[in-house]
């Protein structure tokens, strides 16, 4: 009689806290649960009765890995509410800075939370003696992201010049073009994330589920388009409601999520299955010899999904700066005409796509909020490939079986702490 | 033996142990010479309960919190809390304006009742606190110099005066010049006035400095035209349990 008593408490390399919990005897399954415990910080209170202004200054605080996604989708809101179209200048500033935070957040989940799986460690630390030029790299990758958001918004974790309207600063233009080089050399060093991925021992495991994303006629969408899905096709952003039906379990504390089945899935891999063809060419070559097709079904793949997209952002900013460089930047006049009304933004942070909703009344208080996160978009999924993975695994020895589950859990990135918002 | 080094996360974004990591490689390697860091869930598997300073990150918002922090506190010799949430209650305290089932009821309706939140506190509202390092998030430099200083065995050096003297030396154009509010007179330096540098005002997430010369404030806001409930509301972002315990 074979008995499985997995309890991971606080799942380690993961932002927040959450806990596996799988009970099985004789190959039966008695309990298996992702539980949520994190604390939730009550961010839809706390925003009522502030003023616009400092409304995406507080969203920030949401999340600290994606606390340019957070602004942004914020300003979008407000935007969106007040009747504010931004300039192209603005739109080029913030795509750009969006690809910082791409690149930051899929460089530290795969080089610091993936790879010492791969290499058999427990942390990026002790690879310091053993693989120094990987962990070199990724300092180096990281330093980039953080330094090109610094460029543009005076910081990384919780951007400053970023407004409803525009940039409160402007970066200089030949600092744009020195960090133009360091994009072109870190592409080098992607080459050398490629071969390291390629030694990754994936699990083979396929589950297909629905693939959420925003969509864009004009590019591969972080900060535009519209609702795709790969069951249902496209939905407007302001019937946002009609697919995520948030819903509560008393296990998690935070929501979770279902449209066409019982769960689906956001993140790195739906943007890849829904808008592959809008990739750059470096990317496509990436993911292909990585051995990523539209569409994959696996979701221990998103990791690779996350290293095609850390090449199409590298890519991406080295054309936004050329298109700045090209047309210079001017002081924008970012004064802003508040109204009363609602207003929705969206984009797809690193973790998948994430909703604002804002209400405000005639002075630009705001009255009401409603953030939907891609981590509680998942979690739900994460339920349903535990529930598909398990009896195909529950054979094996229990560190094996709880390995794999971690592995998993890590595989979709969650921002936990950013999902009890 | 290298001093053995632990970060613990509460309530919060977990952004200040993000930035902890926004070292130069040469950094990093100078920083894993000489401490372990033996506890780092966000980015670290294995888990120890021996260490000698702890960060703590976030507020305490929940009363499961309250006997898991004074455990940290029980084993460690120096506690350290990193960030605004921890330092001063930060953002998490705009919740304690409310009711908390009120707050409960906005966020999850009819399902409120899974949930259980207490009023948002800084840390040391529940346990001793030896060092703070602040702001939101706080700058790393500060949050290296404040390691140093301990592996040295001296007290960290963090500046007593108000953003305005570092914000002069930056060369900015007064806020107030501009037409806008700003916490820089009764707000505690140390970060370079990075918001105004930035294009923004001061939005007090280092906390007040030990003095703050208010009626200077009131000065101010009077020489421009603007109002003390102007200035509170700013100042309410990250300092409303000082606000509310005051």
């Amino acid at each position: 009689m074979k008995q499985v008593n997995i309890n991971v408490h606080h799942l380690t390399r993961v932002e927040g806290h959450g806990n596996i919990v799988l009970r099985a005897r004789d190959g039966k399954i008695e309990e298996l649960m992702w539980e949520v415990i994190e604390s939730p910080r009550f961010f839809e209170a706390m925003l009522r009765g502030r003023n616009y202004d400092d409304v995406h200054h507080i969203a920030s605080r949401i999340c600290g890995i994606c606390s340019i996604s957070h602004t942004t989708a914020s300003i979008q809101a407000t935007e969106d509410a007040f009747g504010i179209q931004p300039s192209e200048q603005t739109l080029l500033l913030r795509k750009l800075l969006f690809n910082a935070e791409i690149l930051e957040s899929h460089v530290l989940h795969v080089l610091f939370l993936v790879v010492p799986d791969l290499l058999g460690v427990g942390s990026v630390f002790p690879l310091v003696e053993t693989h120094k030029d990987v962990v070199l790299m990724a300092v180096r990758l990281k330093k980039l992201a953080y330094n090109l958001a610094e460029l543009l918004a005076g910081r990384k974790t919780h951007p400053l010049s970023c407004v409803v309207g525009g940039f409160a600063k402007l970066p200089e233009l030949s600092e744009l073009e020195a960090i133009r080089k360091r994009l072109e050399d870190a592409l080098v060093d992607l080459d050398t994330v490629v071969e390291l991925v390629k030694t990754l021992n994936i699990p083979d495991f396929v589950r297909e589920t629905e693939y959420i994303a925003l969509k864009d006629t004009k590019e591969y969408a972080f900060i535009s388009g519209e609702i795709a899905s790969t069951d249902a096709g496209i939905t407007p952003l302001d019937k946002y409601l009609e697919v995520t039906n948030e819903f509560c379990v008393p296990h998690s504390t935070a929501k979770y999520t279902k449209n066409k089945r019982d769960s689906y899935m956001v993140g790195a891999l739906a943007r890849f299955n829904n808008n592959y063809d809008q990739l750059l060419p470096r990317a496509k070559k990436v993911a292909e010899e990585l051995g990523l097709d539209a569409p994959c079904h696996n979701p221990f793949m998103i990791t690779v999904a996350q290293v095609a997209e850390t090449v199409y952002a590298l890519e991406d900013s080295i054309n936004l700066i050329d298109q700045i460089l090209a047309r210079g930047l001017k002081e924008e006049d970012n004064a802003v005409k508040v109204r009363a009304g609602r207003g929705i933004g969206a984009v797809e942070a690193p973790r998948g796509i994430l909703f604002h909703d804002y209400t405000y009344d005639e002075n630009g208080i705001l009255t009401k909020a409603n953030c939907i996160i891609p981590t509680n978009q998942n979690h739900n999924n994460i339920q349903k490939d535990m529930e598909a993975l398990v009896p195909s695994i529950l054979n094996q020895p229990e560190d094996k079986i709880r390995h794999t589950l971690e592995m998993l859990v890590r595989a979709y990135d969650p921002c936990i702490s950013c999902s009890t918002h | 033996m290298k001093p053995k080094v632990a970060f613990f996360d509460f309530t919060g974004c977990e952004g200040c142990q993000l930035d902890a990591l926004n070292l130069s490689g040469e950094e990093l390697i100078n920083l894993l010479n000489a401490v372990d860091i033996v506890n780092f869930r966000e980015v670290v598997t294995e888990r120890e309960d021996n260490y000698d300073i702890a960060f703590v990150e976030g507020s305490i918002t929940r009363e499961s919190e309250i006997p898991r922090l004074q455990n940290i506190r029980d084993h460690a010799k120096v506690v350290v809390a990193l960030g605004a949430c921890a330092c001063i209650g930060g953002v998490n305290c705009l919740k304690n304006h409310l009711p908390m089932d009120e707050a409960l009821r906005i966020v999850y309706g009819k399902d409120a009742r899974y949930y259980d939140t207490i009023p948002a506190r800084p840390i040391d509202a529940l346990i001793q606190v030896d060092y703070y390092v602040r702001g939101c998030p706080p700058i790393t430099a500060e949050l290296l110099k404040v390691v140093k200083a301990l592996l040295l065995c001296r007290k960290p050096e963090i500046p007593n005066y108000p953003v305005c003297t570092e914000c002069k030396m930056a060369d900015n154009v007064c806020v107030f010049e501009r037409g806008m509010t700003c916490l820089g007179p009764v707000i505690r330096a140390g970060c370079g006035a990075i918001c105004v540098t930035s294009g923004r005002h001061c939005w007090g997430c280092r906390g007040l400095v030990d003095d703050p010369n208010l009626d200077s404030e009131k000065d101010i806001l009077k020489k421009y035209g603007l109002t003390v409930e102007q200035v509170v509301e700013k100042f309410k972002i990250y300092n409303t349990y000082a606000e509310v315990t005051k």
